[in-house]
């Protein structure tokens, strides 16, 4: 992960802001010999420079993000709320207080140089220190000369709104498992280092009397190094093996755990009984080699998220009114019967009952359905649906976990649990591979011991566990996969685990969403051709596409959305054809080329990707909008690839206006399914999978989750990774939409290369094993032997798919 | 020969106060963030000055 240098392309006829880089559009103010495109950006600039901070300007272009987009009224009351505060803060001692603050803007060095600079801001913050790839701030500031409030208020001035969400509140502790791994990882090397170090004079023969005394030093020292691995470091793989045998399931480490034990129980035979030098070093450097490849595997994108549910997209405090005054209060502590107040784009966090004012309600969020819904003053409202308009007052129905979203999302969570782990390669590998190491080692057990040589018979049987120790065929796995999942990221596309790799691998369906997945989120591109139009012509249009909800007219409205909305008569909406009214007595009409009379027009419909829109006033034909649908690029051509090999679905919560434009990619008879409610889809995907296919399904949104986690590999697209996405296996940024075919064939090449390594591992066990049956296995042997085939296994599976990458194009 | 075990003894100490060293720096959290350290050094509290003065 690097950091990006904010890449904007600038006209260079325009002027552009110096603050966050945006072209000055609407206004431009000049101030202190520079030029901003808004007043939040200029007092940004005002309070940098007052506080000499304008450094934040040299280590970057235009580092700041715009203000515009975000209206900077977000209320942080809240924090003032003891036990909110209590939830958020990670440690206070009544004056000095400790808190981590999650800020999604944090995108250059420029954000991390004045972030750690705010206590020239504001002087009762002590120490503020930035993790950048968390996007986390931690600060320690002074009860007594500041509050977190005005911390939070400071922040959103300057553009980086810190973020904060239901989830926060509930899930403060961050587990720090990974430091176990590295404690470990320590132990395990500092053993196997010393370890190796005092074996070295076995290998080169220590037979003389004299050095009879050495020998015995040596053994009890490496038997006293061994005791933290045996105790402490390799703990994980009984832990595992332990768990899976109690499942019914013999995994990998299974043998690994086997072959441990005895390895160790014969070394502590034999340095006690005097009679040899035992395993210690093959032991410990086994141990330290698969921990390596644990941490290996483990690589995880700790700025993304995997696991996000409704809570991370609900707001922490809403407003309420008690006894006539308007207060915050957290969101979990609403009780049924409160009533809350609801502004402009803000979510509605529980079931309610409309009081006051005119609710236009955007549930695309929970359904995909883009159209919001109108209410009425007595109506419903769930939870869920974003508040678009004037400020609403609602009454509570239910508590924030009772209402109707919360419990789709608990139905849909509980399935994915019965389906998981299972079929892993590995658990089937391991569970032969134990079963027939077993079986060796007791043939070669019982075939010395019918010559009667019982020594060399337990010798034989414990040679052949200790020897098949499956270090390098368990290393295969976590390294093959763990490369894959780095050179993935690379490409954007990120991976929760290194299973997904393996599922993917398997994919032979495709279920694809259509709102924000396939499109791109936000307005198509609206174009005029045609004579120039006035304003009250634009007023008219706007007017006339306000009244109906049909995509393309919601579309043009958002266009126009400047314009004035005026009084219409006789609206009419002819499904297909368009829509007309009488505004000042003259017919407008707004539609298909047939509708609104441009008979001479030869192409009245779908032309790469655009759809026309014919106006007509009257008599007179002005002209025609051309909207471009805005499909991910590159669209086509993957659709096209994919298709040619996996199945393909589209499931769309919209209704079915776009189905003439989507055939051009999904065919005529393309599976295409519309109006489907995210219960719908969660079944559809199941439906496919009892019909014994790998489904992958790509979404974006709420309305996703459930197929997402029903599927077998759920990945959520996102025009911006760090934003918010629900619960998924992988996280597909999408920029690298078009890749998805090659990503597919990189995940199987990786199963390759798993299967080669397997056959590589097993060569060498079965050399090792060779030599274990003749009772011939030497410490020496064991400890040439074993790092060997590890770093056999290593070389092969890292380069290999580094060269499978460069072959699928995935090169950065 | 009596020299070898004190050598023994000295290189684990010295292997031992390497181990210390690691655990401490997993414990003061130096393994949490391997990113944002390489980016901190590489700013320079003076560079506004020096910037202004150029041009």
């Amino acid at each position: 992960m690097q950091i990006s240098e904010p890449t904007r392309i600038i006209d260079k006829d325009s002027l552009t802001c110096y603050h966050c880089g945006e072209p000055c559009k609407e206004e431009t103010i000049a101030a202190h010999e520079k030029s901003f495109c808004c007043a939040g950006c200029k007092l940004v600039y005002e309070i940098l420079e007052e506080n000499n901070l304008c450094n934040y300007y040299q280590l970057n272009e235009t580092p700041g993000s715009t203000l515009t987009k975000k209206a900077s009224t977000a209320r942080y009351d809240f924090l003032d709320d003891e036990k909110v505060r209590q939830q958020l803060i990670s440690f206070t001692d009544g004056t000095t207080t400790n808190i981590t603050l999650f800020i999604p803007q944090i995108h250059c060095s420029s954000c991390l140089w004045l972030l750690e600079h705010f206590y020239k801001l504001d002087s009762g913050v002590k120490r503020s220190t930035v993790n950048f790839l968390k996007r986390e701030v931690n600060f320690i500031f002074n009860e007594q000369e500041t509050s977190l409030r005005k911390i939070a208020t400071l922040l959103n001035q300057i553009g980086y709104a810190p973020h904060f969400s239901l989830d926060n509140l509930e899930n403060k502790k961050k587990p720090l498992s990974n430091r176990k791994v590295y404690y470990k990882l320590g132990v395990a090397f500092f053993c196997f280092g010393n370890i190796m170090l005092l074996s070295f004079p076995e290998y080169f023969g220590l037979s003389d009397v004299f050095e009879k005394e050495f020998r015995d030093l040596f053994a009890y020292l490496n038997l006293l190094l061994s005791l933290p691995v045996l105790l402490y470091a390799d703990t994980d793989f009984f832990k595992s093996a332990w768990a899976g045998i109690r499942q019914g399931r013999l995994n990998m480490d299974f043998p690994i755990s086997l072959g441990i034990i005895v390895m160790y129980g014969r070394s502590l035979y034999e340095i006690l009984s005097g009679t040899g030098a035992g395993y210690m070093d093959t032991f410990a450097g086994l141990i330290f080699f698969m921990l390596t490849g644990r941490l290996f595997q483990n690589k995880s994108y700790e700025k993304l998220s995997f696991e996000r549910d409704y809570k991370s997209y609900f707001p922490v405090s809403i407003t309420v009114i008690e006894n006539g005054n308007e207060t915050t209060r957290a969101v979990s502590d609403i009780k049924p019967g409160a009533r809350i107040l609801v502004r402009n784009e803000e979510l509605i966090p529980a079931d309610a009952v409309l009081l006051k004012g005119e609710g236009n309600i955007d549930y695309s969020f929970v359904t995909g359905e883009n159209v919001p819904v109108a209410k009425k003053s007595g109506d419903r409202i769930y939870a869920g649906g974003k508040q678009i308009g004037a400020t609403i007052e609602l009454e509570v129905l239910h508590e924030v976990s009772q209402s109707r979203l919360t419990q789709l999302w608990n139905e849909s969570t509980l399935k994915k649990q019965e389906s998981s782990e299972i079929n892993s390669v590995v658990d089937k590998v391991s569970k032969v591979f134990t079963i027939a190491v077993i079986l060796i080692a007791i043939g070669a057990g019982i075939w010395h011991s019918m010559a009667d040589d019982l020594p060399k018979a337990l010798n034989a049987f414990t040679a052949v566990l200790i020897i098949t120790c499956p270090c390098a065929l368990a290393l295969s796995y976590p390294f093959t996969l763990g490369n894959a999942i780095r050179i993935l990221g690379n490409q954007k596309f990120y991976l929760k685990n290194t299973q997904v790799i393996e599922k993917l691998s398997a994919i032979d369906t495709i279920v694809f969403d259509k709102t924000g997945t396939i499109t791109v989120a936000g307005a198509a591109d609206v174009n005029y051709i045609g004579n120039p139009l006035s304003q009250n012509q634009i007023n008219s249009i706007f007017s006339l596409a306000t009244n109906s909800t049909h995509p393309l007219s919601r579309v043009l409205a958002d266009h126009l959305k400047t314009a004035e909305r005026i009084k219409i008569n006789n609206f009419e909406e002819i499904p297909g054809k368009g829509l007309g009214a009488t505004i000042d007595g003259i017919k407008i009409k707004l539609g298909s080329a047939n509708y609104t009379g441009y008979e001479n027009t030869v192409n009245a419909g779908i032309e790469d990707n655009a759809t026309k829109v014919y106006l007509s006033a009257g008599d007179e034909k002005p002209g025609h909008f051309i909207i471009r649908n805005n499909y991910r690029p590159g669209l086509a051509e993957t659709i096209s690839i994919l298709g040619a090999e996996k199945q393909l679905h589209l499931l769309s919560g919209d209704n079915d206006s776009e189905r003439n434009n989507l055939e051009q990619f999904f065919g005529k008879n393309g599976n295409m399914h519309f109006r489907q409610t995210p219960a719908d889809k969660l079944n559809f995907i199941a439906d496919l999978q009892n019909r014994k296919q790998h489904v992958m399904m790509l979404g974006d949104g709420l309305n996703d989750a459930g197929a997402l986690r029903q599927s077998n590999a759920g990945i959520a697209v996102s025009d911006n990774i760090n934003n918010f996405s629900p619960a998924c296996d992988g996280i597909l940024d999408a920029n690298a939409f078009k890749k998805i075919p090659s990503f597919l064939k990189f995940s199987s090449t990786s199963m390759k290369i798993i299967y080669v390594s397997y056959a590589i591992s097993l060569l060498y066990n079965c050399v090792g094993v060779w030599f274990a049956i003749h009772g011939n296995l030497s410490p020496l042997f064991a400890a040439i032997i074993m790092p060997l085939s590890t770093v056999t296994i290593i070389l092969f599976t890292t380069l290999s798919s580094t060269i499978a990458a460069r072959y699928h194009n995935l090169t950065a | 020969m009596s020299a070898l075990f004190l050598l023994i003894g000295i290189s684990l100490i010295v292997a031992t106060g390497f181990l210390i060293a690691f655990i401490w720096s997993v414990r003061k959290g130096q393994y949490e963030d391997e990113y944002t350290p390489s980016v901190r050094m590489l700013l320079d509290d003076e560079i506004s000055k020096k910037e202004e003065q150029k041009p």
